[in-house]
């Protein structure tokens, strides 16, 4: 497999009009099945949450400061983390990182385990009821493949993921990642410099606690507001040590037994 | 607009990452809101108030753009002196027939202008001012005016009197708003408008759906010409339309009063002759490009009946039908439901939940012989005779519905060609990307063999009344195994062709009044110029100028910008290099720019017509607009309106408050339909509420695309009232808990979302609370609830026939409504109690 460019999202919320154009592109493009009908009562939003049937989802939060009304919009998705969990956890190899850089279920592989749910800080990847194997947003691997540039702007093959083609006002951007992370340090001064001192990124740093997300945001709130981990930790960073601890044990428990041998013999 | 036109509002963002300032008005927090710079929440039904105080505000400040005013409005015209205003009448105008409920223009008139000798019964009834959505109304040649604009009776005068009232005062009692953010409002505007900077004014369709909404829209024409807002770019006032290609059915009607082009359908007594109807178009002596409306009648004719059409037969003029009177679809309506009917087309229409008082739609359509309806599922308007809210009432019962229903199914946009004209009078074809499922046809389809098999069945037929029908010039190309008409032979009529070569006509003035030219709608020829399908040019906007004149075509003449030439000063430069858009080049003689300019192009910035010129030679080279017959921007409106010469602020038809302004309470000249299945709510304590309807981004209009679909369903699954946190508490309403809205009319159930979103306001003193619902819902589809559009009664604006269907009065109670023969007799309660019923 030849390595392309990384490609991510950036997701400018401050530009989210809510329209869900993102979900419903989403839906029609993967053939995902429908959350079914219910009236939440969360503002908006009535799919609630990423899950097996929602690989976009649109939070609506309505906030009233000092009289002020703010109804902040924003379209989630898989990080496609550059330490991924999931991917480090599943047992069959059906999780596997693209030349993209991105992290794809495949569904004839998954066996349903399950533990790649838990194995998520973002409580993104979610097993389908009634099907058991775990499903999530492949950054439209399929489309982004096509042509095999990634659907780079203006390259003439690929198509960009369903999501950001839909996407009316430019908030889903698509693209290699670290232009995107240059757009959005830009983006991030512009706002900052009309004055939008709640805005600020998220996902966008290599250094946080998943070596930086491959689909990162503009938010103009905490991240919990939209339901987001504020400090997101592979939860498989630290098997390697347990690891090496265990199998210091080990070691020394035989050095044990075979000292007790030698011993017994002398 | 984000929440209808997300498409669209992504040129708003665009703006605003630009440095663009958004306001947003809206009685409610929306999606727009939420992106908006500043929201200003309003009481519904209040729009000419809060509009008059920014009259006010600009005129009582001098803040107008004086040389644009002077220059290219009719500000310094003199009025007759026998002119009345509201403010001396106490809401009314001079010339009103309390008996009648008309008004008599005469007395509007400019001076020395003899009134009209109009019928203004007949003018009512058929809803005469539609025709002028292109063009102002005839009026004679020569007008006094005062460029001093000092005379008591120029219109800059009339109008600052009329609106003096108007202050941030009066404002904030009439429509809720705070004084402070309505200023906030007037400064932005003015500050951004005028010799260097425009600011555009946006409104959605539903701002029309009022009892005075040309009014509305009036308001805004003014505000936008005193600042210098009109004809240049980054200005205008834009309507934002319900569905794709809305122009396009008023530019190529489905409206009773309207032939294509803004042709007047004729009027059995007002245009009993074919030459009755010409000079009822063109007007003796009549200015502008009016003038040449005798060629575009007769390649109408031509288009029509083609061979048939002769000189000496008047080119068939006696096969048009004529009108008696109001033949809209709310007369049209109640005329169903009293028998009057006997057949009814449904075109992609859902009226059993999109129309106002949708009990009498439902009732209107159970006394047909028969009903046809063409759409891609079985809605509501097709099953409501089986499944309907009267069939759980008892009130129709579907063994004995007499009408017979044909549903048909119907291709949707992707599934067939054709061209959808959009809000800018852009003009965009569409290909047909799969072919339709099963049965399913397109409106071509079903339209051109419907005339065939019509035609066929009357060929024997010597009765001069088929005549009409045979005479036809019905012979399009068709094609594929169901003879596909072809669309591109229909836009090739359209746009018009030489008679005798069958060559496409380069635009409207190469038409001909001798029968050598035919045209389906005069304003859109030029579509097929040189035998191409302008419509579907689509040069990437990388490759061509900002205007971007190579995507699509817009009429007239592919101008993206209507009256442009207001972009140049008199003498016909830019009025600032940074908003320049056409100009005069004098060196070559010529009007050049971004644009075609909406001018003749020939014609020098100092020409000044001789006396007694006509037709285009009368404009003078620095008036722009030339389609008004004075080629000036109306501020005041001497003829051509029903309700009056200026907006003035009335209540709505159903509100709980009394004017503040004036004692006449509603606009006196609605037109109205009293009877008893058709109750209008006088200020009554029983509803005390304001309730207006609206649209959310995951649904379209009554449902018929987007309640079938699963993806969009579950998006938004059932119907919702809005209420804020007050009335909740008011009301006793829970979050997520069912509710029932009331009217005089209906009441509808659903559950209730509590949100910050909507606000109470301080009106006149007390507290006006106000309810939002969706009017998306009905029995159909996979996501199914109650209609909004049921809660409505029928009142509609006199000009133009449309109801108010954005506000009225209601009552909220906690819990479901009652179910069965019991809802009719809950209603029939409240009108009791509203004194809207005895016994």
């Amino acid at each position: 497999m030849s390595v392309a460019e990384r490609m991510g999202f950036f997701t400018d919320t401050s530009i989210c009009i809510g329209c869900k154009a993102c979900e419903v592109a989403c839906k029609e493009w993967n053939a995902i099945p429908t959350d079914g009908l219910d009236l939440l009562g969360m503002s908006f939003d009535n799919t609630g949450q990423l899950d097996a049937n929602t690989w976009r989802h649109v939070a609506f939060v309505e906030q009233t400061h000092d009289g002020d009304l703010r109804w902040l919009m924003s379209s989630d998705v898989c990080k496609h983390c550059t330490h991924a969990a999931c991917l480090d956890v599943c047992p069959t190899g059906s999780l596997f990182r693209t030349e993209f850089g991105t992290v794809v279920v495949q569904e004839d592989i998954c066996n349903g385990c399950g533990y790649c749910v838990p194995a998520c800080p973002y409580g993104v990847i979610d097993q389908r009821q009634g099907d058991g194997r775990a499903w999530k947003c492949t950054m439209c691997y399929d489309r982004i493949r096509a042509g095999g540039d990634g659907g780079r702007a203006g390259s003439g093959g690929g198509l960009m993921p369903a999501c950001a083609t839909a996407c009316p006002t430019e908030s889903i951007q698509y693209g290699p990642l670290d232009e995107l992370r240059d757009r959005a340090a830009r983006r991030l001064e512009q706002l900052h410099g009309e004055g939008v001192a709640q805005a600020r990124l998220y996902g966008h740093d290599p250094a946080d606690g998943v070596g930086g997300d491959g689909a990162f945001f503009l938010l103009l709130d905490d991240p919990e507001v939209y339901g987001l981990p504020p400090d997101p930790v592979v939860t498989t960073r630290d098997l390697p040590a347990m690891w090496r601890r265990a199998g210091l044990a080990a070691l020394a428990m035989a050095a044990a037994v075979v000292a007790s041998f030698v011993g017994g013999s002398s | 607009m984000a929440e209808c036109h997300p498409v669209g509002f992504q040129w708003v963002m665009e703006a605003k990452r630009r440095g663009a300032t958004v306001i947003h008005i809206d009685p409610r927090f929306t999606r727009t809101s939420a992106l908006a710079d500043t929201y200003v929440p309003i009481r519904a039904g209040t729009d000419i108030a809060f509009l008059g105080g920014v009259v006010n505000y600009i005129l009582g400040n001098e803040l107008d753009f004086r040389e644009y005013v002077l220059a290219y409005t009719n500000a310094a015209t003199i009025v007759d002196e026998s002119y009345q205003d509201t403010e001396d009448l106490d809401g009314l105008f001079s010339g009103f027939d309390p008996e009648k409920g008309v008004y008599d223009p005469g007395s509007w008139q400019y001076a020395g202008h003899a009134p009209d000798s109009g019928d203004t019964d007949a003018d009512r009834e058929t809803a005469r001012p539609l025709r002028h959505e292109s063009h102002g109304p005839p009026i004679p040649a020569g007008t006094e005016r005062d460029e001093t604009l000092r005379h008591p009776r120029c219109v800059y005068q009339i109008l600052k009197r009329h609106f003096a009232r108007y202050t941030p005062e009066m404002v904030e009692r009439v429509c809720g708003v705070p004084r402070e953010k309505f200023l906030e409002v007037c400064q932005a505007w003015t500050r951004n408008s005028g010799r260097e900077r425009t600011s555009a004014l946006v409104y959605s369709v539903g701002w029309t759906q009022h009892t005075v909404g040309v009014q509305y829209i009036r308001t805004g024409a003014i505000i936008q010409l005193l600042l210098g807002n009109v004809g240049r770019p980054g200005g205008g006032v834009l309507a934002l339309r319900g569905h794709a290609s809305i122009q396009g059915s008023t530019d190529i009607p489905t409206l009773f009063n309207l032939l294509p082009g803004y042709l007047p359908m004729p009027h059995h007594a007002q245009h009993a002759s074919f030459s009755d109807w010409v000079a009822a178009i063109r007007h003796p002596g009549q200015k502008g490009f009016w003038a040449d409306a005798r060629a575009y009648a007769v390649s109408l004719l031509k288009a029509y009946w083609g061979d048939a059409a002769t000189a000496e037969n008047d080119y068939c003029y006696g096969h048009l039908p004529r009108m008696t009177g109001d033949h809209g679809t709310y007369q049209t309506v109640l005329n169903m439901v009293d028998g009057k009917v006997k057949g009814y087309f449904l075109l992609g229409q859902n009226p059993a939940v999109g129309s106002a008082h949708g009990r009498a739609q439902r009732l209107g359509m159970a006394n047909l012989d028969w009903l046809v309806v063409r759409d891609l599922y079985l809605v509501e308007s097709a099953t409501f005779w089986k499944d309907g809210p009267e069939v759980a009432t008892g009130e129709l019962v579907p063994e004995e519905c007499r009408t017979e229903v044909f549903f048909l199914p119907a291709a949707s946009h992707v599934e067939k060609e054709g061209s959808f004209t959009q809000t800018q009078r852009l003009l965009q074809w569409r290909e047909k990307a799969v072919d339709p499922p099963g049965d399913c046809r397109s409106e071509l389809w079903f339209v051109y063999h419907l005339g065939r098999i019509i035609r066929q069945k009357l060929a024997a037929s010597t009765l001069p009344r088929d005549r009409a029908v045979l005479d036809l010039a019905w012979d399009y190309p068709v094609s594929g195994q169901h003879d596909e008409p072809s669309a591109t032979a229909v836009l090739r009529e359209i746009n018009g062709f030489e008679v005798a070569s069958g060559e496409p006509v380069s635009g409207y003035t190469a038409l001909k009044d001798d029968g050598s030219t035919a045209c389906g709608c005069w304003i859109y020829s030029g579509v097929f110029a040189g035998g191409v399908n302008q419509a579907a040019r689509r040069r990437p906007g990388a490759e061509q100028s900002w205007v971007a004149a190579e995507w699509g075509w817009a009429w007239p003449m592919n101008r993206r910008l209507l009256y442009n030439r207001a972009s140049a000063d008199p003498s016909g430069r830019p009025w600032s290099p940074r908003k320049a858009y056409v100009w005069w080049d004098a060196g070559k003689g010529r009007w050049t720019g971004h644009d075609v300019p909406d001018f003749e192009a020939d014609k020098d910035p100092s020409y000044r017509p001789p006396l007694g010129a006509t037709g285009v030679a009368a404009i003078a080279g620095d008036d722009p607009f030339v389609m008004q017959s004075d080629g000036k921007g109306w501020l005041y409106v001497p003829t051509g309106l029903i309700d009056g010469p200026l907006p003035t602020h009335y209540e709505p038809a159903e509100s709980p408050v009394a004017n503040p302004l004036y004692r006449q309470q509603s606009n006196p000249a609605r037109k109205t339909y009293p009877r008893p299945d058709n109750p209008l709510d006088p200020i009554s304590a029983v509803f005390p509420y304001v309730f207006t309807v609206s649209r959310l981004t995951e649904h379209h209009t009554a449902g018929g695309m987007s309640r079938h679909l699963e993806y969009l369903s579950e998006l938004q699954p059932e119907m919702f009232i809005e209420v804020s946190p007050e009335l909740a508490a008011e009301r006793g309403l829970s979050h997520l808990d069912w509710a029932h809205v009331v009217t005089a009319r209906a009441v509808v159930e659903a559950r209730v979302m509590v949100t910050d979103r909507l606000t109470p306001l301080r009106v006149a003193g007390r507290t006006i609370h106000q309810i939002w619902l969706p009017y998306h819902w009905g029995g159909a589809g996979l996501s199914v609830g109650d209609s909004a559009n049921d809660l409505f009664g029928i009142v509609l604006d006199p000009n133009v026939l449309i109801q108010e269907s954005k506000v009225g009065t209601c009552d909220l109670r906690p819990g479901r409504r009652p179910t069965g023969p019991e809802l009719r007799r809950y209603v029939d309660g409240y009108l009791r109690r509203a004194g809207l019923r005895k016994g």
